[in-house]
């Protein structure tokens, strides 16, 4: 740590220009690693999420477990798995996914429990079954909030991908650049690492925002007010 | 030897418990990380939730800015502060800092844009000057967000601080990582059921406090509900 060196420029440009490839498989790393952890997290979030909307009892300790499971420090976490499962992508994904758990779960169940229950009545006056009420009536109604979730769930993933570089270089995403540079006392890598990650936050960002204005076309009317 | 016996054994050895790598100084120096940056982000997030948060205008934006500010990777953050700043506490207590405020800031802006604009009014109508309406209307009804917002930090904070060994401070982090270059997974083990330690004590205190402020009633935040339409976007 004592390597790094104040006097060098705080970024080197030609640095970038000549990295860009890198950056970019960077990148897509760091893409894919987001990708595959909030996606698991959204489908376990979701089975859990039905089971507690189903036996209420099982809301609190579900909400508890995963809160142990958000406070257990990332670092930490990909650090203790590694006897088990080694310094692969598996490690760093166990670990992003089991982040994800808490913000989803609760957002889902609050998404669901949003809907007002005359809503409910009248979708079942109107003849419609449990599964139908469910996806054609309900989920859509608890979309925005279940975005809004899934969008913090997604933006954390992102700042959380780095930390998962100290598994190596092939589990890093752009946490790679970040731990490089704190290696090798030079400014620039740890620079392009950052800003990237926090661009990369948020695109993804906007892009669940469209999506869900596209999905939900009632909001947006109500929103204008 | 499982895992757990391991942990045991840490725990149970007594040189664990001594000197400048003793658990009670980690544990000090870990909450003396978490105190300096509470407290700033409280300041900051709690009054700029509030202040945002009485004004008239549309929040989206303002929203959708704290939320991105959750992207924001400490890790990033607390090695660009050592190469600035230097060695030190310093760049871990501005990451953390950073970490804090984002959910301070959205449940305290929140809390106050939940508040019924008629209570508001009512109170503007009894003659309470606006200083007077934010400190005995707003902030009080609010109160259950913002402790929850804090509430959230709070664990955040504590569980992040570790990082900090990264860059050579001190606090739990130290067991971590030690513990990892060495291979010694019982320490690494250690290190976490502090940390999960302390982020229990933080979920009782602050639940404890929650109870504490809403006198009379004992019903429990309506943090799901709040959450619904804290709906960014």
């Amino acid at each position: 740590m004592s390597a790094l060196v104040a006097s060098q420029p705080l970024i080197r440009w030609s640095w970038i220009g000549d990295h860009l490839g890198e950056i970019r498989t960077a990148l897509v790393q760091h893409l894919e690693l987001t990708f595959v952890a909030v996606g698991v997290g959204l489908v376990l979030s979701a089975v859990l999420a039905a089971v507690a909307i189903r036996f209420r009892i099982t809301y609190q300790p579900i909400n508890a477990v995963t809160g142990i499971m958000y406070a257990i420090p990332s670092l930490a976490l990909f650090i203790l798995l590694t006897p088990i499962t080694g310094l692969t992508k598996l490690t760093a994904e166990i670990a992003l996914v089991s982040y994800t758990l808490q913000i989803l779960f609760r957002s889902i169940v609050a998404g669901i429990d949003s809907v007002p229950a005359s809503v409910r009545e009248s979708a079942q006056a109107m003849g419609y079954t449990r599964w139908q009420q469910r996806w054609r009536v309900e989920i859509p109604l608890a979309l925005p909030v279940m975005v809004s979730g899934l969008r913090i769930a997604t933006v954390t993933t992102v700042g959380l991908v780095p930390i998962s570089g100290i598994l190596g270089s092939d589990q890093g995403g752009l946490g790679t650049f970040i731990f490089d540079g704190l290696n090798r006392g030079f400014n620039t890598p740890i620079f392009v690492g950052a800003t990237f990650t926090v661009l990369l936050a948020v695109a993804l960002d906007v892009l669940l925002v469209r999506t869900q204005r596209l999905l939900t076309p009632w909001t947006r009317r109500v929103r204008a007010t | 030897m499982s895992a757990l016996h391991q942990l045991f054994v840490w725990f149970n050895d007594p040189a664990n418990w001594q000197g400048g790598n003793g658990v009670p100084e980690r544990v000090l120096q870990h909450l003396w990380l978490w105190a300096w940056s509470m407290a700033i982000a409280g300041v900051i997030g709690v009054t700029g939730g509030l202040l945002l948060g009485r004004s008239r205008r549309s929040g989206t934006v303002t929203i959708n800015v704290a939320n991105i500010g959750r992207a924001i990777p400490s890790f990033a953050v607390i090695v660009i502060g050592v190469i600035w700043l230097g060695l030190g506490n310093t760049p871990v207590v501005i990451a953390l800092v950073l970490l804090a405020v984002p959910p301070i800031f959205t449940f305290a802006f929140t809390g106050v844009r939940e508040v019924d604009p008629a209570t508001v009014e009512s109170a503007r109508g009894m003659g309470m000057t606006e200083a007077r309406i934010l400190r005995s209307v707003q902030v009080p009804l609010a109160m259950p967000l913002i402790l929850n917002g804090i509430r959230l930090s709070s664990a955040a904070v504590l569980a992040t601080a570790p990082l900090a060994a990264l860059v050579g401070s001190g606090g739990l982090g130290r067991y971590v990582i030690d513990g990892f270059a060495i291979r010694d997974y019982a320490e690494v083990g250690a290190g976490v059921t502090l940390v999960v330690a302390l982020v229990v004590v933080n979920e009782l205190l602050f639940a404890w406090l929650a109870r504490l402020t809403s006198p009379g009633k004992r019903r429990r935040p309506r943090v799901s509900g709040a959450f619904a339409r804290m709906t960014p976007g």
